[in-house]
């Protein structure tokens, strides 16, 4: 996507990111969230705290710990099969893990008495495959959850889902059908969705790897104005170009281990382990 | 083939006393709408309960939901039809059975909770299958968003599984409307039964028959073509 | 519940039962079954024959068939095959049928409409080069469905084929509208003689349900052999 075709963001003052502020800092979720800046918590939005995980006698994930401060953008990097995917799905439960705490904002997640719906509803996920609802328009994908989960009025989802629609350059396409966008298009919808909710975080897995090379940067654009805004953000991508433009840390993962995690200008800058340094000239040189 | 044809036939009154013998497979083809009809929303309802279960992540729904399967899946229809309408009663405690017995129309509501409990086994594999048939982000989509398990299945996987298996679900229909055939051998008076009556009647066999084959088919095409209509209809665009 | 149950009366009958009954619904399965996989094979093929007019008649024909209740189509027969035997030898009155043949001639023409649907899929899956490789190394058509395409199409529908089979024995059970004594049939007149319905009614069920929940897991077990090898 051009810049032409993204609205102008406006009130955030500056882009904090870019020069490597310290995370936390910056205005919170006041533009697209258009909700007031959660109130302080004095933890990490995130903390993951020796997480361990098992499919049958695979071991997927191995004692893994970072936290995600407020206002924070985090990139997980790292080789296919690393379970970079599979710890940020654990992130709002959607893959149980067996050992280990998470706690979002406060709240343990693998506590019985947690309601996760309502967990989930406060952070938003942006998926590979998009997995926008086939059968509904755009405007019915971003008003579902809305009225079902948060209770919304009719009217007031739809507004809500305009307004971000056109945040995102797509308000043109309201009426139609997931099936007659392009794969980028239903990407920036998918953030339009998960925006909606007002979410305190936001977590993406793979957004661009399932796209055509063309239709990465248009949602990567997305991403940068979203994280320069001060969302709290927990990023699963290959991107290394979005990584040095708005991270503050990197996170790099090996066979379901943390390997390095980092701040972004150590982590490009001189990358302790040999894992990392591999990967990271392996997947620059492209 | 020396056999007297007497195209005739339909119009000439039956000893029934209460009109021609085209009316009495009027009355009959009635009866296996009434049937199917009834039969199907017991069949798509339960059906859809039981396809359901079976795609839950709870062991203990799965096995449910396959032993339902199972049971009505491997027992013939007509021994279930003989199951609920004569061993049923008898051994439900005796206040029961014998209000069963005395049930007016007791064949009809029989042959609608038979074939009802039967075609939701083979709805149920429909379902499941195209619940399965999503990709499994769908699931993972809605509960991101905070929906419950609940939410998830009525506003996103059962939309887009029906949308499907609808060729499937269209000829499950059409196999329990003519599965209602099976219900003459308790008594009711559905169109396979009453070309037979004729047949016994007048023996005109094969223009009894041959009604019966006739309206079958009709039936069959009309079933087909509203099935392409609300396929067309609730198609989504851009797929 | 069951304590004025008489399942003794299935004890002194399981001759009747199964040397009558079950032999007469295990045969007629398998002979139908049979015929069906070879009359629905050749309906296939000239369904999918390029040739013109023959693949209209097979479609007309499978599509009449699944039109029709099985029901119904027994009682076509029931009464038809004597006339038709009358035409085809030339007598003078409509030929006596048996019933076992009139049921095997029943249900063979009527589960080759739907083995017919199976093996068109079988053959469809088969790979259009494996037919050009034949027509390449010389052989006939008739040559390259005998030795290379049906053989693979039979391998690969080998199991849609049993579990249809499973079908075709669980219908067999409609011959009793012909009051002919297969399993369920000797079951209903010794229930009726004996005025044991609840008790025979049941087993029946329970005979039933075991052959095919056993044959079904079989199929199961060979489909994922298949689907190994492959």
């Amino acid at each position: 996507m051009t810049s032409s075709a993204m609205p102008p963001v406006s009130p955030v003052s500056e882009p904090q990111a870019a020069s490597g502020a310290a995370p936390g800092t910056g205005p919170v979720g006041t533009l697209l969230t258009g909700q007031p800046p959660v109130t302080a918590t004095t933890g990490p939005m995130i903390a993951i705290d020796s997480v361990s995980k098992w499919y049958g006698d695979f071991q997927v994930l191995t004692n893994c710990t970072t936290a995600v401060t407020k206002g924070e953008v985090v990139v997980v990097c790292g080789p296919s099969g690393s379970g970079k995917s599979t710890l940020i799905k654990c992130v709002n439960a959607l893959e149980p893990f067996q050992k280990g705490q998470i706690t979002v904002d406060g709240t343990k997640i693998a506590d019985r008495k947690t309601n996760l719906p309502k967990l989930r509803s406060r952070v938003g996920m942006v998926f590979q495959h998009f997995e926008l609802f086939p059968h509904l328009s755009i405007t019915d994908n971003l008003s579902l959850a809305q009225r079902k989960v948060l209770g919304r009025g009719k009217d007031e989802a739809e507004a809500k889902g305009l307004a971000l629609l056109e945040r995102v350059g797509l308000k043109a396409h309201a009426h139609k059908f997931p099936g007659q966008l392009s794969g980028g298009q239903q990407q920036r919808v998918a953030i339009a969705r998960a925006l909606a909710m007002n979410p305190i975080v936001m977590l993406f897995d793979e957004p661009t790897s399932a796209l055509d090379p063309e239709m990465v940067g248009e949602v990567l654009d997305v991403m940068v104005e979203l994280a320069r805004e001060g969302m709290t953000m927990m990023v699963v991508t290959h991107e290394m170009g979005f990584a040095r433009k708005v991270a503050h840390r990197v996170i790099f993962m090996d066979k379901g281990e943390i390997v390095e995690d980092a701040q972004k200008e150590e982590f490009f800058g001189s990358p302790r382990s040999e894992r990392a340094q591999t990967f990271l000239s392996r997947i620059l040189s492209h | 083939m020396n056999y007297n044809w007497n195209w005739g036939i339909f119009f000439e009154a039956s000893p029934e006393g209460t009109g021609t013998y085209a009316d009495m497979l009027v009355s009959g083809l009635l009866w296996t709408i009434l049937t199917a009809l009834c039969a199907w929303v017991v069949a798509f309802t339960i059906g859809s309960v039981v396809g359901v279960l079976r795609t839950l992540p709870s062991r203990a729904a799965q096995a449910v939901g396959n032993a339902y399967v199972e049971l009505f899946r491997n027992i013939p229809l007509l021994v279930q039809m003989f199951l609920w309408y004569f061993v049923l009663p008898e051994v439900l405690p005796e206040s029961w059975g014998t209000w069963l017995k005395q049930l007016p129309n007791a064949p009809f509501y029989t042959a609608v909770v038979c074939l009802g409990f039967f075609t939701a086994s083979r709805v149920a594999e429909q379902v499941r299958a195209g619940i399965q048939a999503l990709p499994r982000g769908q699931r993972m989509a809605g509960t991101a968003l905070g929906l419950t398990t609940a939410q998830t299945y009525r506003y996103v996987l059962l939309p887009n599984a029906y949308r499907i298996i609808l060729p499937p679900l269209t000829s499950e229909f059409l196999n329990n409307l003519k599965n209602t055939s099976v219900a003459l051998t308790i008594g009711l008076l559905e169109l396979t039964a009453r070309a037979r009556a004729m047949q016994e009647f007048s023996f005109q066999v094969f223009e009894a028959f041959t009604a019966a084959t006739v309206i079958y088919i009709v039936i069959n095409l009309l079933v087909v073509t509203v099935a392409g209509v609300i396929e067309r209809r609730v198609a989504v665009p851009g797929r | 519940m069951f304590s004025n149950f008489d399942f003794g009366v299935i004890l002194n009958s399981w001759r009747y039962l199964f040397l009558d009954g079950m032999t007469f619904t295990l045969t007629l399965t398998a002979l139908a079954a049979v015929g069906g996989v070879i009359l629905g094979t050749l309906i296939a093929m000239m369904r999918l024959s390029g040739l013109p007019v023959l693949p209209q008649i097979a479609k007309v024909y499978v599509n009449f068939m699944r039109s029709l209740p099985l029901v119904l189509v027994i009682f076509w027969f029931y009464f038809l095959v004597p006339y038709i035997g009358q035409w085809i030898i030339g007598a003078e009155r409509p030929i006596q049928v048996g019933a076992f043949s009139s049921s095997l001639i029943t249900f063979t023409l009527f589960e080759a409409a739907y083995f017919s649907e199976i093996m068109r899929a079988g053959i469809q899956s088969i790979p259009k080069g494996q037919a050009a490789a034949a027509s390449a190394l010389g052989l006939t058509y008739w040559q390259s469905m005998a030795n290379v395409i049906l053989p693979q199409a039979f391998r690969n529908m080998l199991p849609v084929l049993l579990t249809q089979t499973i079908v075709l024995f669980q219908d067999t059970s409609l011959v009793y509208v012909l009051s002919i004594t297969d399993f369920l049939g000797a079951a209903s007149k010794i229930a009726q003689r004996d005025g044991r319905l609840v008790e025979m009614y049941l087993f029946a069920a329970v005979v039933y349900f075991t052959i095919c929940f056993i044959a079904s897991l079989l199929v199961r077990r060979l489909q994922r052999r298949v689907a190994i090898i492959r």
